[in-house]
């Protein structure tokens, strides 16, 4: 299945884009997916604890399953980004 | 009444549209770009919205205001893209009867906007950038 994500922020300046598609097997879950973006942008994986995720705009916890066409907001943490 | 916007906010402009007759009080919040944060010089803001979940949790936040006071109108307009020191980033208005509830929705908006809703900045000063964001 394809999964629209969008990045923000600091996650987006890292990834270089403001949205991807990720394919993932049937029955993945958003930590499935985090796995796959990491894997994808191992620059990504700096922020990994405190970025949280949104199925569909709502937060959604890393169990949580996803479906075909589900687009996942990454949300970069409360504070972040480097100095220049 | 929702909006994120590139264009400057225009304070008038939200509250007039949400005045109604019925209306004894309407209070307003502007946020506003300041020369200082965290003890660093600001040359400029760059804000950054999840523009569709952003309106939804706006109207997640009137619907909490409605539980808790008795108003007529909100509105919650935010810019996006860059802004200068003192351009205004929000305009929150509430119109109600009286002005207890209308400023006490008011404030409430504000705290929970800052808490729940996807909208980063980044502050660029002369020695970098960092970005800011929800919950801060």
């Amino acid at each position: 299945m394809r999964i629209q994500v969008r990045l923000f922020a600091a996650a987006r300046e890292i990834v270089g884009h403001g949205e991807v598609a990720i394919e993932l097997k049937e029955g993945s879950t958003v930590g499935d997916l985090m796995e796959g973006i990491f894997s994808r942008f191992p620059g990504l994986k700096g922020m990994a604890g405190s970025l949280v995720f949104a199925v569909n705009r709502e937060l959604a916890e890393r169990s949580v399953g996803l479906r075909d066409g589900d687009e996942v907001g990454v949300i970069p943490p409360v504070s972040g980004g480097t100095d220049v | 009444m929702y909006e994120i916007t590139e264009k400057p906010l225009s304070v008038e402009g939200v509250v007039s549209a949400i005045t109604r007759r019925t209306c004894g009080a309407v209070a307003s919040f502007v946020g506003v770009v300041r020369e200082s944060s965290r003890g660093r010089q600001i040359s400029y803001l760059e804000y950054e919205a999840y523009p569709e979940m952003a309106i939804a949790k706006m109207r997640q936040i009137e619907g909490e205001i409605r539980q808790k006071w008795e108003i007529e109108q909100i509105a919650i307009h935010h810019r996006v893209g860059r802004l200068g020191i003192g351009e205004a980033s929000v305009v929150i208005a509430v119109a109600a009867a009286h002005r207890q509830p209308a400023l006490e929705a008011c404030a409430y908006a504000i705290e929970r906007l800052k808490q729940i809703v996807p909208i980063w900045k980044k502050e660029v000063s002369p020695d970098g950038s960092t970005w800011v964001g929800m919950g801060s």
